[in-house]
């Protein structure tokens, strides 16, 4: 069997430019993401059904859809209207890269969210009846004791997200975005070689999932060492 | 002929040493109660008769048919025949202190799954048995019940009933009652009274002085790993020889 | 409204659901045997589940599904002139989607089955073996059918990220719902029709997949308390 690695070691600045593309991909769909969970996953454990109805209608939705289909909605979907294509926005939501961050941010927002709910929902009472009991207003309660609370109980089920989204970024790649599996595309395309060029890109998403894997480990050891169990 | 013989048991985890050179020897319709504080070794004893732990020197023999053990990693001894280990435990049957009845199957189900998988018994033979030994031990009317949906006397008759489905030339209790609520000990210790009345062979490891006294024929006393004293219950438990053993029943020993 | 091309897409939605069912099964195949690997005391073995487990796990679907296509493709074609076979082989993209999807979905599985096996209480296995059971016996008598109760949370889990992650098929050329709508799109310069529309059908399979889940659930804890929480 004949491996040409020659034209991968060639390429790897391509690959390298896709770990930027990637990595910048992915810091803004989470940022974007997570600032709209929070508010939707408070609207989650609402016992409202005006407020948790389409709060839970919205995550059940992007939930219960593939990303893919999620992505062409935005990318080409929205073209179909002249109101979108006379719009202000148009610049914006012709633009590639727009719209993958766009569909990325929306989609993790549904995931996070329920995740955060489910936090919200774990809280053991005696710790919000105990901030009631001295006095804290609602937003105080929420301020000081249950979003901090949640925001750490969350953070196991949160480092799967984000690896699930760093993998989700790849399919950026599919529209003509020149992330680690769009280099990888691009050397296939090129030299015939696809083996060679898909192997690598694995390699660099396996590097990243681990240095991600490491990361939240470091996180949930200073963050989550109050469940930690006793070192005897 | 000795039934059950285990000759000289030893057991370490890694540098500790838990059996230091433990024997016991049953004949038919023998009761030997194995008493002795907690770290003493008497459960792990019992559960490497069945190889459930394994030692690191020593000799089983089931009706002088001795099992065969090789060395495995760190020493310890693992059985050198599987379908030996499997056919001797067949012909062992063990209740444990905390029943083990398989959740997901009902009473009946559980007292016929050894007899029909292991033994091949028919199905039609195995259920006969079954709902013999649950009319025997007083549960028969549960035999559809799930484990989950009884008490722990009930639970614990019925994994007795499974014991005695196997027909077993010897049977091992591993604290049977030590994890019931008193109230439901006796029922428990009523059923195992009858048993050996009836003349089978049993090993128990127990806590209970009045059933080890008056129903046993045979005790050990195991204290870190040996055998300090053993004898008929009657003597032994009236007139302890070794201090330890007084200690221990006087509730000094813990 | 779809402008004709509606039968095109259910025929596409039936392909959809016909490979995942198909994958699935693959899937649940090599997820036993992953988590029984990666349970065993065999060391050897345990290193290969766990190798297994983590290399998909770590790697996109997206990029799975290309290497193992256009790279197993390629593969393929590179070695079978050494064994003398002078004609390009092609790989049937169905054939080729099952049998990844399946691979990456067992991985995930093999997860989700230690997971539950290792929720299994200790006692249940060591009276099979105290009783003469042997092991293949513990495995598949004891074993397996408790596994299961505690497995349909993850399971649920799995086969609903399985259905939607068969979209991503429709790169390589299958022609399950995704490419017909894409073709479609292409065609009338609807793409939000259409794209809307397979969204809708995804959430229709996602929904009925839920509550048949969810009944399997009630059905299979019928030996444990009711009052379980």
């Amino acid at each position: 069997m004949i491996f040409d690695y020659t034209v991968i070691w060639d390429s790897l600045p391509l690959y390298f430019g896709g770990v930027l593309v990637t990595l910048k991909l992915l810091a803004i769909a989470l940022f974007f993401g997570l600032l709209l969970a929070i508010p939707l996953g408070l609207m989650r454990t609402s016992r409202s059904l005006w407020v948790n109805g389409p709060a839970w209608l919205y995550t059940y939705v992007i939930r219960g859809t593939p990303m893919l289909v999620q992505l062409f909605l935005v990318y080409y979907g929205l073209a179909q209207f002249e109101a979108v294509r006379d719009s202000v926005l148009w610049p914006y939501l012709s633009n590639a890269t727009f719209c993958a961050c766009l569909a990325f941010a929306i989609n993790t927002s549904a995931y996070s969210a329920e995740i955060l709910a489910g936090s919200l929902k774990a809280t053991p009472h005696g710790e919000i009846e105990a901030a009631k009991a001295m006095g804290m207003s609602r937003a105080k309660l929420y301020r000081r004791i249950l979003l901090p609370s949640a925001l750490r109980r969350a953070l196991p089920q949160y480092s799967n997200e984000v690896i699930m989204m760093l993998h989700t970024t790849s399919l950026a790649s599919i529209v003509t975005l020149i992330d680690i599996t769009g280099a990888a595309r691009t050397v296939s395309s090129q030299y015939y070689l696809p083996f060679e060029a898909f192997i690598t890109a694995g390699l660099f998403y396996l590097c990243l999932t681990f240095i991600l894997v490491r990361l939240f480990k470091l996180a949930e050891r200073r963050w989550l060492a109050y469940l930690a169990p006793r070192r005897s | 002929m000795y039934k059950l013989e285990v000759t000289d048991l030893h057991k370490r985890y890694g540098s500790h040493e838990v059996l230091k050179g433990v024997s016991l020897a049953a004949k038919a319709g023998d009761v030997i109660s194995i008493i002795g504080s907690s770290g003493s070794g008497k459960s792990t004893f019992l559960r490497c008769i069945n190889l459930l732990e394994q030692p690191h020197a020593g000799q089983i023999l089931l009706n002088g048919e001795a099992l065969k053990l090789l060395p495995g990693k760190d020493g310890a001894l693992r059985a050198a025949d599987d379908k030996q280990l499997q056919r001797l435990r067949s012909r062992l049957a063990m209740v444990f202190q905390h029943f083990n009845l398989w959740a997901h199957m009902s009473v009946l189900e559980n007292v016929m799954e050894a007899p029909v998988h292991v033994l091949g018994m028919s199905k039609a033979e195995a259920r006969d048995k079954a709902e013999h030994y649950l009319q025997k031990v007083g549960v028969a009317h549960r035999k559809a019940a799930y484990p989950a949906h009884m008490s722990g006397g009930e639970q614990q008759r019925v994994a007795i009933a499974r014991a005695l489905a196997m027909e077993p030339e010897v049977m091992l209790f591993d604290e049977p009652t030590s994890a019931l609520d008193p109230e439901l000990v006796g029922d428990v210790l009523k059923v195992m009274r009858d048993l050996a009345d009836e003349g089978r062979t049993m090993v128990v490891v127990t806590h209970e002085m009045g059933f080890a006294r008056e129903v046993s024929n045979g005790l050990l006393f195991l204290h870190q790993g040996l055998v300090e004293e053993q004898g008929d219950p009657r003597e032994v438990l009236v007139n302890p020889q070794s201090q330890r053993l007084q200690q221990f029943l006087s509730g000094s020993l813990k | 409204m779809l402008n004709g091309y509606g039968s095109s897409i259910i025929e596409g939605a039936w392909l959809t659901l016909i490979l995942a069912l198909t994958s699935m099964a693959v899937a649940i195949v090599l997820g036993l045997i992953g988590a029984a690997f990666r349970l065993s005391p065999v060391r050897w073995l345990a290193l290969l589940g766990e190798t297994y487990s983590t290399v998909i796990r770590g790697i996109p679907d997206l990029v799975l599904i290309l290497l193992i296509f256009y790279g197993g493709q390629d593969m393929v074609n590179r070695v079978a002139p050494m064994l003398g076979y002078d004609e390009y082989i092609d790989i049937n993209p169905f054939i080729a989607g099952v049998f990844t999807m399946g691979f990456i979905f067992g991985a995930y599985l093999s997860e989700t089955f230690r997971g539950a096996f290792m929720a299994i209480p200790k006692g249940q296995a060591e009276a099979g073996a105290a009783y003469g059971m042997s092991g293949l016996q513990v495995f598949m008598r004891i074993l397996v059918p408790q596994m299961i109760r505690f497995a349909i949370p993850g399971f649920t889990n799995n086969w609903l990220v399985l259905t939607k992650a068969t979209a991503l098929i429709s790169v390589v050329g299958l022609q399950d719902m995704m490419f017909k709508a894409k073709s479609a799109a292409d065609a009338t310069r609807e793409p939000f029709t259409f794209y809307l529309a397979v969204a809708g059908l995804y959430l229709v399979i996602t929904s009925v997949s839920l509550l048949a889940l969810r009944y399997l659930e009630k059905r299979y804890s019928v030996g444990t308390r009711a009052a379980e929480l």
